[in-house]
């Protein structure tokens, strides 16, 4: 099917068309270790992609029991253990960052292993293209099949498909909104039509997009859409493991029969054309290193497995890197894959991601659970009483991030002779600490009426927020005391 | 691999596609064919543009744009916004509308809505005089934040203050009383003006009281202001011995208001606002800071009088 002229830049000698027609990849069907690690990863990856919110978290009876929910109604993150606030937002940053460096590294030690393997886009269309396998047979009875006129049994076959597809592509976005709500709930809402209008519209979303492109878009995302493989190509250097074809002990090109009629002329390549009949983006891996091939290795399998057939050493096709390659051209001994990992890029990249994730552990461990913020009123600054004492109002938010209700006392610090009173108390019970009953996991906001007696100075003083439980955690927020004859 | 213009473009060796023809300092681009699918979608999105324009308001024209057939307008959205939020609202304004505002302190939640949208009608109708803190003015409005009270600061007075105002022509039931011009018209002297005014200060302990002008305070301002000068909320009389005062408490100011008074007006809100919003602004009023139970006035109403002030 594939010309290698279908690929910008490889064999095609005339000027091109202004746009290129689809020729769909129908790759044959290979079995091999490569082949096996893929079923596994994605045997893993669909795994925890459905199965995550299933799994149930004990936390109380004041918090949601599922093990990851990202609860946007009530803003709160939660990650079996972990429970994250809006304003720790910057935990969720850290774990950008470390996929991020993840990914460099990854890149860096064995090349586009991401793309090859785990990225959805490749995990999914290897699904579909399973379904296409299962349904119409391997890739000739496909390619037949697509030629073939359209008739009552191409209807019913295709109907028959994309009806599969459909389901799983439903599947895929039904799965996506249990994240974000309690996911046995949820099905049921779901199913009753109770659920959210955004619950539907999400998954009716997800269901089009992933039966777009996973169904029919596949290997167009990778060569056209995803920019990725771009940026890949910026950090993979001569040290970088690929997926390349030997060229010095394949070429020149000849069948078996070729080569026993003229022994020594041949190279190891019989040009049999497995490496891209079996390729899930029909790429053509002899032709060098390009943004089309995504490394999943299925040529690697296909071609050792030609080789071991016709009795000639494994790995034309193979995990390399292009100092590799330079050194066994020039007749030097393979090196071990393991060895090529290891080098100063992925060693520093491992460092920094380690030392982030560290760091996000040990203030995930320190971080306090209660928080005070004070939002001093700034008009007026300060009111003068009857008696000659000085008022100043502020906003406090108490902050109680666990999941219990908690007394919280709030307290002030640095102001002699102060006292407080709140909107639900008369001003005759103002004290120097008020204590506040804080639900579980919620934030009370509450007016604190200040006053310091007659000849308060314009001062800094400071709200100590302390929990009333045997932990004794608390916070503080220091704030300004306005009086008469300041600055302001 | 150097380009020449006269040729313009060409295949490029190392791909074997076909280049645009310009070149920057040796780097040519290439004229990588796109995908079909590409172009569909490019079509795709000028017919999506072609029934938006139709839908939507989109062409202008002299006079005005172009309707759009589904009629859709920001004006009608706003209008739609505003009606949802009445909507939300109309249960706490209807169990306000039915409440005594004196029964409004035992219902929490009703009492943070009052608040906040007496809060939004402050700013429309009284931060003109009051400020937007409603820290008043000294010398021309009272402030609304403090414990000091003229003529009465829990929520029911606040309320009848609001609806009726003080000294406003026209209305019956308007809060109002009138301090003598005693400089003025003549019924005391410079002197005995300032003498009283060193006594004012007295109650405050700023100044040292006389006999002239206990005799003088007696006999004018006391029946008004109290004996101890403690004021008197029936008359809007301040208190002249705290600390708070609107006219301003040194011996010339106390002295130019015993010679002119100002007998400071507030419009009654009650003919151009409606009950509940007189209710919810008496609730913010009353959020303040300086608001006053109902069971502490009643448990000691001559302790808790007024200063030297004008309406809260």
């Amino acid at each position: 099917m594939n010309s290698p002229a279908k690929f910008p830049g490889h064999g095609n000698k005339e000027p091109e068309e202004l746009y290129e027609k689809r020729v769909f990849v129908h790759p044959r069907r290979i079995d091999g270790p490569f082949r096996r690690f893929k079923w596994l990863v994605m045997l893993v990856t669909l795994g925890i992609y459905y199965g995550t919110p299933w799994i149930r978290w004990d936390r109380g009876p004041y918090a949601p029991d599922q093990a990851v929910l990202v609860d946007l109604a009530h803003r709160r993150f939660y990650m079996f253990g972990i429970e994250i606030w809006p304003h720790e937002f910057y935990f969720v940053a850290g774990l950008l960052i470390m996929a991020g460096i993840g990914l460099f590294l990854v890149t860096s030690a064995v090349g586009r292993a991401w793309c090859g393997y785990a990225c959805p886009q490749t995990v999914w269309t290897d699904v579909y293209q399973h379904v296409d396998r299962f349904i119409d047979g391997d890739r000739n009875a496909r390619i037949k099949l697509d030629a073939a006129p359209w008739g009552p049994g191409k209807i019913a076959r295709r109907a028959f498909k994309w009806t599969i597809y459909l389901v799983i592509a439903f599947w895929t976005g039904g799965a996506w909104i249990m994240y974000f709500a309690d996911a046995p709930t949820l099905t049921v809402a779901f199913w009753s039509g109770t659920a959210a209008p955004v619950a539907y519209i999400t998954v009716a979303v997800l269901t089009f997009t992933t039966f777009l492109l996973g169904g029919f878009a596949r290997e167009q995302v990778c060569i056209y859409m995803c920019p990725w493989p771009r940026i890949q190509t910026a950090m993979l250097d001569e040290k970088s493991l690929i997926v390349t074809y030997k060229d010095w002990r394949g070429e020149p090109r000849g069948s078996v029969k070729k080569a026993e009629k003229s022994p020594g002329k041949f190279g190891d390549c019989i040009d049999c054309g497995m490496c891209q009949a079996v390729c899930p983006t029909g790429y053509d891996i002899r032709n060098g290193p390009d943004v089309a091939c995504i490394t999943c290795s299925l040529c690697i399998d296909a071609c050792d497995r030609v080789m071991q057939e016709v009795g000639r050493p494994r790995g034309l096709i193979d995990y390399a890197t292009l100092e590799d390659c330079e050194r066994e051209r020039a007749g030097g001994e393979p090196r071990p894959v393991w060895k090529s990992i290891l080098h100063t890029r992925t060693i520093i990249y491992s460092a920094v991601w380690g030392t982030i994730g560290l760091g996000m552990l040990f203030a995930l461990g320190n971080r306090s659970r209660t928080d005070i913020s004070v939002a001093p009123d700034r008009n007026p600054p300060f009111m003068l009483m009857s008696d000659g004492s000085v008022r100043n109002n502020y906003t406090l938010k108490l902050r109680n991030m666990e999941s219990r209700p908690r007394e919280l006392r709030v307290s002030l610090e640095g102001l002699p002779g102060g006292v407080l009173w709140t909107e639900d108390m008369p001003r005759e019970a103002a004290a120097p600490a008020v204590t506040r009953a804080v639900a579980a996991d919620a934030i009370e906001t509450m007016r604190a009426y200040v006053i310091a007696p007659e000849g308060v100075e314009d001062r800094e003083f400071t709200f100590v927020l302390t929990a009333l439980d045997q932990k004794g955690e608390s916070d503080r927020g220091t704030t300004r005391f306005d009086a008469p004859g300041g600055e302001d | 691999m150097a380009n020449d213009p006269a040729q313009g473009s060409h295949i490029d060796e190392a791909t074997g596609t076909q280049t645009v023809g310009h070149e920057w300092d040796g780097i040519e681009e290439l004229d990588t064919p796109m995908p079909r699918w590409w172009l569909w979608t490019f079509y795709a999105t000028i017919v999506w543009a072609i029934g938006y324009v139709i839908a939507y308001p989109a062409i202008p024209l002299l006079d005005k744009g172009t309707e759009g057939m589904l009629g859709w307008t920001s004006r009608a959205q706003l209008a739609q916004s505003l009606d949802a939020q009445r909507e939300q609202r109309a249960a706490d304004v209807a169990a306000l509308a039915g409440m005594p505002i004196e029964e409004l302190q035992g219902h929490p939640e009703l009492m943070d809505a009052a608040i906040a949208g007496g809060s939004a009608a402050f700013k429309v109708n009284c931060v003109q005089c009051h400020g937007s803190g409603a820290a008043g003015i000294v010398g021309l409005y009272p402030n609304l934040g403090d414990d000091d009270w003229l003529w009465g600061g829990d929520l029911k007075a606040i309320e009848t203050t609001l609806l009726h105002g003080i000294r406003q022509p026209g209305d019956e039931a308007t809060r109002t009383s009138l301090m003598p011009a005693f400089g003025r018209d003549g019924l005391l002297t410079a002197h005995q003006v300032d003498t009283l005014a060193v006594q004012v200060l007295s109650f405050s302990g700023k100044g040292i009281a006389s006999d002239e002008g206990v005799a003088l305070y007696d006999a004018n301002c006391a029946v008004c202001h109290g004996p101890d000068g403690k004021g008197l909320r029936e008359f809007g009389a301040p208190d002249l011995s705290d600390a708070i005062w609107l006219y301003g408490g040194t011996r010339e100011q106390i002295a130019r208001t015993i010679h002119n008074p100002r007998n400071g007006v507030m419009p009654s809100w009650g003919g151009r606002l409606d009950p509940v919003t007189i209710k919810m602004l008496a609730a913010y009023v009353h959020s303040l800071g300086g608001g006053e139970d109902f069971t502490a006035e009643t448990a000691a109403p001559a302790a808790a009088v007024a200063g030297d002030e004008q309406p809260r």
